[in-house]
């Protein structure tokens, strides 16, 4: 039912948008037909939704797979600040290497995600209690910020790198093209399996490290991979369509309202859900402010925002 | 150990605290004199001595007495504005993190702030006006949200940060539709920057700081019984709804105000506490501390900015990146030690 779902949701994104079509221009235009402004539109719309479902996807499985790593149900690639340091890393990669070849992006992207994350939870986990939600995401907030204060640091003088990036890192999959989407899936695919091959390991790491240890599971290796798993998704994502924040922390809750907890079924249920939670965003950004677009980050931070809130609200205190 | 000896500690205590303060209080003046002296030109003590005193001295009446004295002056109370609403938020909540810039309610001020520049086209005094609104709003709303089932400042701290990652995304996207030119003044405001400061842009802070700031030195008692908790402090005979209240509202105003004048400068709210509390020692009072760190760093990273780099950096960058790895200290520092301040 979630394929149909975002099969139909698929045609929704190539019918809408700043041009309005027929429903018979699309079928025309998806079975190959090319004549007329309305088919050619369609045909655009095209790479730009497959994007849409890739990223979506990527960052959903990152955001569940972060959760499950942590423990933490406010996990999420930005609010943990990994999307920043992909940011950061791209940055000073165009500004001091004059990167420019997409390849490039994805690896620094990849680097820089990983950077962050590591640190955020090294630094999140000190202490006696282990780590907490709050401790996490204080640290992601404030890795956040001094990385957004450095990359400011570095654009501030620069106008052309400025322009360059304020597209960016706002977040969108509208520059969308088969050339970049051939590059992107290899990378969602090692990732996405990383992550489904340590489904059994992540189970049990929710029984808690005591328990999952006394099961024989290795732990730290369990999770170092998932982790990897995460990073590498969440980094190729933020690399080719910028910080696209919050899909990694809604898709996984609503998934677990609906198919329960067991990470063999949540992390397939939240790609296909993650894919058809972006599009739909997309496809709303397209259309509310015609004839102009929203880009989709915006869409999913004023989606997501007011559920990360209400989850906070709904936690117990002692459980922060 | 008799009573003599603990009074003799308590006053040894105190004395030290109050040359320390002294210190602190003297540094501020030598560095905010020396701003007034440095320049394309440079003029001696004396001179500036006599421009303040309402001298007119040819070329430096003008060069100290219009471009100088106002940006010195309004790096001075913004510095003092952003230290004491800053570690009145970190007291309070118990948590060196929980400064305002990091729990969101900068960001609010700025997304107001970045729409009356771009989408408007606002005066300054406007946006400044905009800006403090929308940052008692923004504090408003998260203290409501925050407050389920009593108040509880982890909770407080998280929706912070939810409503700032909403508001920054309203910042990045305005952002992205701006022209070139207001794109330029709309980044050098969310930097903050001290540039152009004119007497009328000093006043509104000045009186902001002149009125608020005895308000917090008064409450500052109650402000250290409130860490204990709700129900020892309501036990020890504090108000505490009605207290924290009003302490929220009184660092909130002084924030907005020092916010909108400059900009939302960053992390010095946040390391003015900190650094005070490093250097007056543990249990003393913070308040007055924080506010001449604030005004230090403020001071003398905007006196770096001008003239240290080949660039010339709004005093905000150069606080940002000095903030930057102190921010990740801290953080090791403060989960290690689960403590606060």
């Amino acid at each position: 039912m979630g394929l149909a779902v975002l099969a139909l949701l698929f045609v929704i994104s190539v019918a809408f948008g700043t041009r309005a079509v027929t429903v018979s221009d699309v079928f025309a235009a998806l079975g190959g037909d090319t004549d007329g402004f309305a088919q050619a539109a369609v045909i655009k719309r095209v790479p730009r939704t497959v994007l849409a479902l890739l990223v979506g996807a990527a960052l959903a499985l990152s955001g569940t797979t972060m959760q499950a790593v942590t423990r933490n149900p406010l996990a999420d690639p930005g609010i943990l600040g990994v999307s920043s340091g992909a940011a950061l890393a791209v940055v000073a990669g165009i500004t001091f290497f004059g990167m420019s070849s997409p390849i490039a992006y994805i690896w620094v992207a990849i680097g820089g995600a990983a950077v962050a994350a590591a640190f955020v939870y090294t630094v999140g986990s000190l202490g006696r209690d282990g780590a907490t939600p709050l401790k996490l995401a204080l640290a992601g907030a404030a890795i956040s910020a001094t990385f957004g204060s450095l990359v400011s640091a570095i654009i501030l003088p620069r106008a052309d790198v400025m322009t360059t990036f304020r597209f960016w890192q706002i977040g969108g999959v509208g520059g969308a093209t088969w050339d970049r989407i051939s590059l992107l899936v290899p990378f969602v695919v090692v990732g996405a399996a990383i992550c489904f091959f340590s489904a059994r390991g992540m189970n049990m790491l929710a029984l808690g490290d005591d328990l999952a240890a006394g099961l024989g599971e290795n732990v730290l290796r369990a999770r170092l991979i998932a982790a990897a798993g995460a990073v590498l998704l969440c980094g190729v994502a933020t690399a080719l369509a910028g910080p696209i924040g919050f899909v990694g922390l809604v898709v996984p809750h609503l998934c677990r309202l609906l198919v329960g907890t067991d990470l063999r079924w949540l992390l397939p249920f939240s790609a296909v859900v993650g894919a058809a939670l972006l599009v739909a965003a997309d496809v709303v950004g397209r259309v509310v402010a015609r004839p102009q677009e929203i880009e989709v980050g915006i869409i999913t931070a004023l989606i997501g925002a007011p559920f990360f809130i209400w989850i906070v609200r709904r936690q117990k205190v002692r459980e922060l | 150990m008799s009573a003599a000896t603990l009074i003799a500690g308590r006053t040894a205590r105190l004395r030290q605290r109050a040359l320390l303060t002294g210190g602190l209080a003297a540094a501020v003046l030598v560095v905010f004199v020396v701003s007034l002296m440095v320049g394309q030109t440079f003029y001696g003590l004396d001179k500036v001595v006599r421009v303040i005193l309402g001298e007119t001295v040819p070329g430096a009446s003008f060069t100290v007495g219009e471009l100088r004295l106002p940006r010195a002056s309004l790096g001075l109370v913004t510095g003092i504005c952003f230290g004491i609403a800053g570690v009145t938020f970190q007291t309070m909540l118990r948590n060196p993190l929980a400064s305002p810039d990091i729990i969101g309610i900068s960001s609010g001020a700025s997304a107001a702030a970045v729409i009356g520049i771009v989408v408007f086209k606002l005066s300054e005094t406007a946006v400044s006006f905009v800006a403090l609104i929308a940052a008692l709003v923004t504090a408003a709303t998260i203290y409501l949200l925050a407050n389920r089932r009593g108040f509880a400042g982890t909770r407080l701290i998280l929706i912070g940060i939810g409503v700032a990652a909403m508001l920054d995304s309203v910042v990045t996207y305005v952002l992205s539709r701006a022209a070139s030119w207001d794109l330029q003044m709309a980044m050098q405001w969310l930097t903050g920057s001290l540039n152009g400061a004119t007497w009328s842009s000093v006043a509104p802070v000045a009186i902001a700081c002149a009125v608020l700031v005895p308000v917090l030195l008064l409450n500052e008692r109650h402000l250290s019984v409130l860490r204990f908790g709700d129900d020892s402090a309501a036990a020890l005979g504090v108000h505490v709804q009605r207290t924290r209240i009003l302490l929220i509202v009184a660092a909130v105003a002084l924030l907005a105000f020092a916010t909108a004048a400059a900009g939302p400068i960053a992390f010095v709210a946040f390391m003015a506490g900190p650094i005070a509390a490093r250097i007056v020692g543990p249990g003393a009072s913070l308040a007055i501390p924080s506010g001449l760190i604030g005004a230090l760093l403020v001071l003398v990273a905007d006196l770096a900015g001008q003239f240290l780099f080949e660039n010339r950096y709004p005093v905000g960058v150069i606080t940002g990146v000095l903030g930057a790895p102190y921010l990740v200290y801290l953080l090791i520092r403060s989960n290690r030690s689960g403590g606060s301040i």
